[in-house]
């Protein structure tokens, strides 16, 4: 890889099931990410995608990219939620990258994660062993 | 209600530890990354997710009210099938903004060794008011 690369889009469907499986996964069982009643309850349009669920498709373009390649550091912050809808299509999420440095055995990769062109993950950011 | 403000800079009691096993990898795996063998990067948000859980129950916050703002991962090796680990949760800042509580932490997980495994900070947003209001 080298600086300035861009790296093939990754689209990824999300769906109601893809949650429920992600909350047995993870342990967190967070009802704004299964249950209408208690999203709207707390201000959210419905169910929304676990942060950490987005962020693992992420890592899963990143592993992608440089086959699974040993990660050193991931982090982003949660701008907008992803609202799925209750049906058997769900939501497109797409992962963008660009590699932004390769030094000292290192490749920093700048993310972008969209949901339908609106971005969801602020600064997403991964730096792998090259 | 808001958070109290003599919580910055405590830490919590170190989760039970937990064994990674074979099966439970591959779960996440299905669940984020079908068909890779390796250990998902995201994989230690489990001990880190139940660190917060028994914070948020030690100070008495639900967890629905809570909506994750920031996740940071600082990797010192891979987690490995048969690792031990424990999670230690520490409050690093807290903020009132708009009613809501912006509650810093960092999560330190360690291996059965006590060796650091990774370090993970969490933004979490506490939305205080009333129940259907927002």
């Amino acid at each position: 890889m080298q600086v300035g690369d861009v790296l093939e889009t990754q689209t990824y469907a999300v769906r109601r099931a893809d949650l429920v499986r992600y909350a047995g996964a993870s342990g967190d069982f967070n009802p704004i990410h299964w249950s209408d009643r208690v999203a709207t309850s707390v201000g959210l349009p419905g169910v929304i995608a676990h942060g950490m669920y987005t962020m693992a498709l992420a890592a899963r373009a990143v592993a992608t990219w440089t086959d699974g390649a040993e990660v050193v550091e991931l982090g982003c912050k949660f701008t907008n939620p992803v609202v799925v809808p209750d049906d058997d299509t769900g939501i497109d999420v797409a992962v963008a990258g660009i590699v932004k440095s390769v030094e000292d055995g290192r490749v920093t990769i700048a993310l972008e994660v969209t949901c339908e062109g609106t971005k969801v993950l602020g600064a997403p950011k991964a730096v792998v062993r090259a | 209600m808001p958070v109290d403000q003599s919580l910055v800079g405590r830490e919590f009691p170190p989760t039970q530890p937990y064994r990674v096993s074979a099966e439970k990898v591959r779960e996440f795996s299905v669940a984020t990354d079908p068909g890779r063998q390796a250990v998902p990067a995201t994989f230690p948000i489990v001990m880190a997710f139940e660190a917060m859980n028994a914070f948020l129950a030690d100070v008495g916050v639900e967890l629905h009210r809570i909506v994750h703002g920031e996740q940071r991962f600082t990797y010192e090796r891979p987690i490995a099938v048969g690792d031990e680990l424990t999670a230690t949760l520490a409050v690093a800042s807290l903020r009132q903004i708009g009613g809501n509580d912006i509650i810093g932490t960092r999560s330190e997980i360690r291996d059965a060794g006590g060796e650091l495994v990774c370090t993970t900070t969490a933004t979490l947003v506490h939305r205080g008011g009333q129940e259907g209001s927002r």
